[in-house]
């Protein structure tokens, strides 16, 4: 498969994921502005968010203040902010419409009509029916275009690429999912939950589809730590980092050519550690470096990744 | 504007139905208004979900614009489709002769049949490509052939498209639809199918590939994704199978053209280049060209990669060598041609430009370089300045006009705002060469939407339909 070829459809699913986790992470926010609190914690709250999302600086540069109206304005609808939602489904469509003889028409048409569904919308338009369902429709655009890919791609090449895209991607977003959640509230304790900060913890595990899946797996009352556990340590949490590197390892493994051999082993490293973790010992040495580490490790395999496969340096 | 009388491709002139459209209009009057139009909405719906559109240039990405689909075919005899067959077949055979003749012995000049300097000053020869030898000697492996109805109903060739013709996957596409929209229309009528020129087009390109190459490569090579026609190019790789490339995407080792590839660099044989001479190699053509690729001319001359078309093609299809075109049938052939070439005065000829100024508002005026409906002038269509502007370009540079008369088009009924009215159509049938020759029967229609507007480019508001040859 040409090189460019495999670049466009890897940074194709990088963008779906993107749009989809960016819609995660501002549902959640979204919701937890709306607990009883005051106006500078709620301004607080968005601004973190910024923060991790490494946004913060493009955002002041346009608004004063991190009032719920002008993030939610800026992080979905905003042209010139290359992480708003409409930038990223922009970029899945011109990533897609690249290659879009590699694509069946199915997934290329699922694309192209999230787009076009996109441009309609504003942000008059979204606040009628509140962003919640603005946030269902992100998500299950993102949804559909996965099960069309899994649904009718040919197991190719091709495919691999994209998949590699959507775990790395989501990875890197499942990280920061989790360090907003921790920037905004440390955790003081391992005990039982306490009221407003079990909607935050609720919260956050329904921003990843995971609150059923946490009462499923452990029967039990919230705690951080478990949180914690889920979503990054268990492998058969769809969205957590240790199923993200093993997706990310075998897909490697199946594209692999003469000169892959290193990224191939630091992927397989880094899913080791998620596979052999404990998350005791995370916590003793800090959830929040974990989780930067393991974020700049995903940027160091994707430079990687980019090198070997999609724009090789040499001829 | 005189009054003619336009040949209807639907009725004749007393008002009865031609027979070949007999059961179709039958069938649009028995079919209730409403149905019609929630046709014509889905095919829009469709077209647009399918992103079978055209990019506009200077808009911003994602306001490609729909080229508007008629949901009326135009309908052609089988007997009509076959004398128009043979023409097709007999004119490209012969301008595939004339080009291998210009690249090589130059008989037909020397046989004074075509003024010498008229081809070797052309900016379109190419004298990269002097001596070079190309598979079967053909160069133009891809041909698409204007033709239009005029008068009493006598086809005429309007131009050949040696270059980079357009517009195929619009015929194919626009069958796809009607398909999709009408199924019952193809249970009644006997349409010749049209849905194999993907594969007869990589059996052509198959058969053109180097020497010595048993099992080619061939790829399909675009300007980029925001090339108008990018939609197409698209679209017969994927029919084909065959990779889509950009110019970044090869690159040529000891005269070997390769590709990037995942799995490192690989061979490529034959190149559908959807990309113009000019661009195809910055370090033989235009220096600033970002699309091309460096040292592909060295590799194509020797041989080592098929281009198709051929480089050098726009010496036969230029607007100042159309002329001599029947004038190339007899001399290669030893045939008469069997179309007719509309009559045409090459305003370089003192004669022919005194002509051309005395009538200015019954001809049409074309650059002999332009394309696309610009740089045009309609006479009877055209307003007193538009004719004094276009007669100050002409004293100017007589050498870039040529005129012709304005032919009185046929029409075929089109659904436009007010209903359905006659509009006016060209075709283009696209006629595949290579080991032989091949084309599916049919092409494209192309229909000017406007009223009385005689100009069907897409780029000039031109809508398109489907186009049947019927079955004996």
């Amino acid at each position: 498969m040409l090189s460019r070829t495999a670049d466009h459809l890897f940074w194709m699913a990088r963008y779906m994921e993107r749009a989809e986790n960016t819609a995660r992470i501002l549902d959640v926010t979204y919701r937890l502005s709306l607990l009883p609190q005051n106006g500078q914690e709620v301004e607080a709250m968005w601004a973190g968010m910024l923060k991790i999302m490494e946004l913060q600086d493009t955002f002041h540069a346009k608004h004063p203040a991190f009032t719920t109206e002008a993030v939610l304005e800026f992080m979905i609808f905003d042209r010139d902010n290359p992480g708003s939602i409409y930038r990223c489904l922009r970029a899945t469509r011109e990533n897609a419409h690249a290659v879009r003889g590699t694509l069946t028409s199915e997934l290329w048409e699922t694309s192209n009509a999230t787009w076009l569904k996109m441009r309609d919308f504003s942000m008059a338009k979204m606040m009628e029916t509140g962003p919640g369902a603005f946030f269902e429709w992100v998500k299950y655009r993102s949804h559909l275009s996965r099960g069309v890919t899994i649904g009718t791609m040919l197991q190719d090449e091709a495919l691999r690429f994209i998949r590699l895209g959507t775990f790395l991607e989501r990875a890197d977003n499942t990280a920061r999912i989790l360090e907003v959640k921790y920037l905004n509230l440390l955790p003081g304790s391992e005990s039982d939950v306490e009221s407003t900060d079990y909607y935050q913890w609720s919260a956050l595990l329904r921003s990843v589809s995971a609150f059923e899946v946490y009462r499923k797996v452990y029967r039990d009352h919230i705690t951080p730590l478990r949180v914690a556990e889920l979503l990054i340590l268990r492998a058969d949490m769809p969205r957590s980092l240790a199923r993200c590197m093993k997706e990310v390892y075998s897909n490697l493994g199946r594209v692999a050519n003469s000169r892959s051999a290193e990224t191939e082993r630091m992927a397989g490293e880094l899913e080791a550690h998620l596979r052999f973790g404990r998350i005791e010992r995370i916590f003793e040495l800090g959830l929040r470096n974990y989780l930067e580490e393991f974020r700049d490790s995903i940027f160091d395999l994707g430079c990687r990744i980019s090198d070997d496969f999609l724009i090789p340096a040499s001829a | 504007m005189a009054i003619t009388k336009f040949f209807n491709e639907m009725t004749a002139d007393d008002g009865s139905v031609r027979e070949h459209y007999a059961a179709y209009a039958k069938w649009l009057s028995d079919t209730p208004a409403d149905r019609i139009a929630r046709k014509r909405a889905e095919a829009d719906s469709l077209f647009h979900r399918y992103g079978i559109t055209f990019a506009v240039y200077g808009e911003e990405s994602g306001t490609e614009r729909l080229i508007p689909f008629d949901i009326i075919p135009r309908i052609i005899p089988a007997q009509e489709w076959k004398g128009l067959e043979a023409g097709m077949r007999q004119r490209v055979k012969a301008l595939n002769a004339f080009i291998h003749d210009i690249y090589h012995d130059q008989e037909i000049l020397k046989a004074g049949r075509i003024p010498k300097e008229q081809v070797l000053n052309n900016a379109q020869y190419r004298p990269e490509m002097q001596g070079v030898d190309v598979p079967c000697n053909v160069y133009a492996h891809i041909a698409g052939v204007d033709v239009v109805r005029a008068g009493a109903g006598e086809f005429y060739v309007l131009e050949d498209n040696l270059r980079v013709p357009s517009g195929v996957s619009y015929m194919l596409e626009d069958r796809r639809m009607m398909m999709r929209l009408f199924p019952e229309l193809f249970a009644s009528h006997r349409i010749a199918p049209v849905e194999h020129y993907p594969d007869m087009l990589l059996h052509t390109l198959r058969s053109v590939a180097p020497k010595g190459v048993d099992d080619p490569t061939v790829v399909v090579m675009t300007p980029g994704a925001y090339n108008s026609a990018y939609f197409e190019h698209a679209f017969l790789a994927q029919q084909m199978g065959v990779e889509l490339v950009e110019g970044q995407d090869l690159f040529v080792r000891d005269d070997q053209v390769f590709m990037r590839t995942t799995q490192g660099p690989r061979r490529v044989d034959v190149i559908y280049r959807r990309v113009d001479d000019d661009f195809l190699d910055p370090t033989a053509f235009r220096k600033d060209s970002m699309i091309g690729v460096p040292g592909l001319l060295n590799a194509y001359r020797a041989g080592r990669v098929t281009l198709s078309n051929a480089i050098g093609t726009g010496v036969a299809d230029d607007k100042s060598i159309y002329p001599y075109v029947p004038e190339m049938i007899r001399f290669y052939l030893g045939e008469e041609p069997i179309l007719n070439n509309v009559p045409t005065y090459m305003c370089r000829k003192p004669e022919d430009l005194a002509y051309t100024l005395a009538h200015l508002p019954e001809l049409v005026v074309k650059e002999v370089h332009g394309a696309g409906g610009y740089g045009m002038l309609v006479g009877p269509a055209s307003t007193k300045e538009q004719i004094e502007t276009f007669r100050k370009y002409l004293v100017a540079n007589p050498e870039k006009y040529i005129a012709q008369p304005t032919l009185a088009l046929s029409n075929c009924p089109t659904f436009v705002e007010s209903g359905v009215a006659p509009r006016h159509l060209d075709l283009r049938p696209f006629v595949l060469s290579g080991s032989e020759m091949r084309l599916v029967p049919g092409g494209l229609t192309r229909v000017a939407l406007r009223e009385g507007s005689l100009v069907v480019n897409s780029s000039q508001g031109g809508g398109t339909k489907d186009t049947w040859v019927l079955e004996a």
